[in-house]
């Protein structure tokens, strides 16, 4: 049975402006425009608004508009439902999507705003004044123990467990290589060992010409165990064993066989075009007892020279799992709300499953301090942060750090069309397909992160000055900071926070 | 009394002496010091703390109380003689100051620690000031209208609102004789009118004064509350009497790196340190990054043997340390120790992080 879908976007082009180089019709991945007689011409239910015809024509001659096309105002009937059940009636199957979950869900970061000195405590400049980012990733002892020696100096007794440094407060999260195309790996590696920072090979392994940046490395232990292997886990800073995703919490993945071309197959330590499926759980792991026994085994692996962080989705008991990670052994907690973005997942999931990130990170950090085991753990919080300002708000919740990795895409090129699961990705980022690939230039791209959290840094820094301090770990779980904007009083007990005026 | 106030942010005067040799001194230098800073306060709120004024009592806690009522007085009296043996309780003397208006009911009570006490519900040992320190924060933050502001052996605080001159001659300063003395002279943009608001905060022999605010109040208070202290007052001060009760009595941290935690040094001088100085403050910021004191301050942090000042990393707060004899003194401004001490034999102004730590000879018993 055929589907009878209106096109989302119509392809509008200026055929008086146009002067016919057909680059569009190349540049598109998802062959919407095709040159037919004397001129472009669009299959509009093809495009998806990804904005590369209308980025690269040298001419400025293509615009692409929503389709205005009418559906009967209906405020429980939207059209995206619509649309949905004519798929699902043409194909029988699970909507995929990509990105994150794009729904009108309040986002608490918009309903917080930061404080600043006047008068009584003076604000400092960063131009004029250090301004401190570092930041350590690992588990931390209540206490230090010191000796003092002969030659009256205090020497440090306390053996710490490993700590990976970060300059700024920020990694790259998780973006497996089959997902995302291999420059766009490198481009992520690179660009994280400039700015003294991590990326995250997500679940695809690590592909041998990144293993120079293995230093500015989270590797991943997923369900599937792709590409994990001895030197896959010495070769990183950290070792990731991820349970969950915020865009797709409580399921597994699926790179379609047709994506696992012989590079992704060597990596990931597959057959070259078979479908690679990672399960819903760990196989190994249906406790927490489980998890434990993983996070040594991998300690015992790599020498316990290397912290272990364990990555969940943001859930309804959030508090209670990240409580049980942190006396499993975990150094790090990885919490992903549910705006966080995958490659591919079912729709229906990503857009009802999960909860906010502020929320899971306010509760996480108090349930934590509550047992008095936070400095056991360091958290990373990501879901959908977008700027610099909701990376202050995420620290002064109680982060040690932020995980960008929709807003990493976004700098390297990426417009959100959320067709990352059909491999046709136009900026050669969410694809295998080489002639998609080499469009992305590895160098360039690392720039434009580079620049990124450079900017990113600066307005911390900023942000800070403002707040009187002069190091992030001042601001970090200082919510005091943080004033919240029309929430109600259980949403500002939960963020633990004060309304404005108080 | 306590719990419902905003925290308020507040500027000052501080000034401080000791004797090093343990000679007690009475209170009317201390005064004149801080009396010379007038303009730095506000009226609002002043106060002293003084080490060795309680010689014939010395091994007794002694808690000095602020009560909103009788009942209260009463109530809490009942929870102490449970807690405590009480050798003696009375009324703090005071005379009638005209700038001093609606004092509370302020006494002060001697008390000793029955051995048989200090176990707890499971029959293990408890430390004789953790009992204290939990009484303390029991009465502060469970009894209506009761406020301990000291409750250290041998010493006490003096404080409430008003100008730290007429709160020195409300409380009779001149009868009592102290080797260490310090001072506050309060300027805070709002006020509850509340005496306990006032410096110095204590805690067992702990004292502290500070002119400034802590900006990373939110974080050093829910980073105590993980070790239980419990911050209710919101008056960002109260947190460095808990900082040096947990940092040094507590995990045996040394004096100079408690500081060293307090205004920890930048990275990029810790970078620059020899490899093994380097590792011991690479790991303090890593460990104790929560308990980093940033914002503007100076303090002068006393207790039984040591008096100590101490400028946040980028001394956005004033202070100057001067030295005659076995004198230390320690201000806000030169004028304030020029003015009962003239001839210095040396004078500086303390630099940025870097606390001045003047401690009782050795032998000295007080």
């Amino acid at each position: 049975m055929s589907v009878y879908l209106p096109a989302e976007f119509n392809v509008q082009i200026d055929h008086t402006l146009c002067r016919r180089c057909r680059r569009c019709v190349a540049e598109c991945g998802f062959g919407t425009l095709s040159f037919k007689g004397d001129k472009v011409v669009a299959d509009h239910k093809k495009c998806v608004a990804c904005q590369r015809c209308v980025s690269t024509c040298p001419e400025a001659a293509i615009n692409v508009v929503k389709n205005p096309l009418a559906y009967k105002e209906n405020h429980h009937w939207t059209p995206e439902h619509i649309k949905n059940l004519h798929k699902q009636a043409a194909t029988g199957g699970m909507l995929l999507t990509g990105g994150g979950n794009d729904k009108v869900y309040k986002s608490y970061f918009d309903h917080m705003v930061l404080d600043a000195c006047q008068v009584t405590n003076p604000s400092i400049d960063p131009l004029r004044e250090p301004m401190e980012l570092r930041t350590y990733l690992g588990s931390k002892p209540d206490s230090l123990e010191f000796r003092y020696s002969e030659n009256g100096e205090y020497k440090l007794k306390t053996k710490l467990n490993p700590q990976v440094k970060l300059d700024t407060p920020i990694v790259f999260s998780a973006m497996s290589y089959g997902a995302i195309s291999l420059n766009a790996h490198k481009a992520l590696a690179s660009a994280a060992k400039e700015c003294g920072i991590l990326y995250n090979t997500g679940e695809g392994g690590l592909h041998k010409e990144l293993y120079c940046y293995g230093e500015n490395t989270i590797v991943q232990v997923a369900s599937g165990r792709f590409g994990v292997n001895q030197e896959y886990l010495n070769r990183a800073a950290v070792v990731e064993i991820k349970c969950g995703q915020g865009a797709k919490p409580g399921i597994g993945g699926h790179l379609p066989g047709e994506k696992v071309n012989r590079e992704v197959s060597q990596t990931r330590m597959i057959p070259e075009g078979s479908d690679a499926i990672s399960p819903a759980p760990h196989h190994d792991i249906y406790s927490i007892e489980d998890l434990a026994q993983l996070i040594y085994a991998i300690k015992e692996a790599t020498g316990y020279e290397k912290p272990v962080s364990v990555k969940i989705a943001a859930v309804h008991n959030v508090a209670a799992i990240a409580s049980g990670i942190a006396r499993a052994g975990a150094d790090i907690i990885y919490l992903d709300g549910f705006r966080g973005g995958t490659g591919a997942a079912p729709t229906i999931i990503r857009d009802n499953v999960g909860i906010p990130i502020e929320i899971a990170l306010a509760a996480v950090d108090d349930r934590l301090r509550k047992e008095g085991i936070r400095n056991k753990v360091s958290i990373i919080a990501s879901g959908g942060i977008r700027s610099s300002a909701d990376m202050a708000k995420a620290i002064a919740l109680g982060a040690d750090a932020v995980a960008v990795g929709t807003a990493a895409l976004i700098a390297m090129g990426c417009r959100l069309c959320q067709k990352c699961y059909t491999g046709s990705c136009s900026w050669g980022i969410a694809t295998q397909r080489p002639e998609l690939v080499r469009r992305l230039n590895p160098d360039k791209a690392a720039q434009c992160l580079i620049n990124m959290i450079r900017g990113w840094s600066l307005e911390l820094k900023e942000i800070l000055g403002a707040l009187g301090v002069n190091a992030v770990e001042s601001l970090r779980g200082s919510r005091e900071r943080l004033r919240g904007i029309g929430l109600n009083e259980t949403e500002l007990n939960i963020l633990g926070i004060k309304p404005a005026g108080r | 009394m306590i719990g419902t106030f905003p925290r308020i942010p507040s500027g000052c005067a501080i000034s401080g002496m000791m004797s090093k040799k343990g000679r007690r001194m009475n209170g009317e230098a201390v005064i004149k010091s801080i009396a010379l800073m007038h303009d730095r306060s506000n009226g609002l709120g002043g106060g002293f703390a003084a080490y060795g004024i309680y010689p014939d009592f010395k091994n007794h806690y002694a808690f000095h109380i602020l009560y909103s009522s009788k009942q209260n007085r009463i109530d809490t009296e009942t929870y102490l003689k449970d807690k405590f043996i009480v050798d003696r309780c009375e009324p703090i003397p005071t005379r009638n100051v005209d700038n001093i208006t609606d004092p509370p009911i302020i006494w002060r009570y001697f008390l000793l620690v029955d051995g048989k006490s200090l176990y707890d519900n499971a029959g293990q040992p408890v430390d004789e000031r953790d009992y204290v320190v939990e009484a303390v924060m029991y009465i502060n933050n469970c009894l209506d209208g009761a406020f301990v502001i000291s409750s250290g052996k041998n010493m006490g605080a003096f404080k409430g609102v008003g100008y730290p001159e007429d709160i020195g001659r409300f409380f009779c300063l001149e009868d009592y004789e102290a080797y260490i003395w310090t001072s506050h002279g309060r300027f805070p943009t709002n006020t509850p009118g509340w005496w306990g608001g006032a410096h110095p905060f204590c805690l067992l022999d702990w004292s502290v004064v500070h002119n400034g605010e802590i900006s990373s109040y939110g974080i050093n208070k829910r980073y105590l509350e993980m070790f239980n202290y419990r911050c209710e007052l919101q008056t960002d001060t109260e947190v460095v009497a808990y900082f040096v009760d947990l940092l040094h009595r507590k995990q045996g941290i040394p004096l100079e790196l408690t500081c060293k935690i307090l205004a920890a040094p930048f990275w990029q001088e810790i970078d620059r340190m020899e490899p093994e100085q380097r590792a011991v403050y690479t790991a303090i910021r890593q460990v104790y990054g929560s308990a980093l004191l940033n914002g503007p301050f100076s303090f002068i942090i006393a207790n039984s043997r040591a008096m100590i000042g101490l400028n946040d990393r980028i001394k956005l707060r004033p202070m100057t340390v001067g030295i005659k004899d076995d004198m230390v003194y320690m201000a806000s401004e030169e004028s304030a120790i020029r003015e009962i001490c003239p001839d210095l034999d040396e004078v500086w102004t303390a630099e940025a992080g870097e606390p001045v730590i003047a401690e009782l000879e050795e032998g000295v018993e007080v």
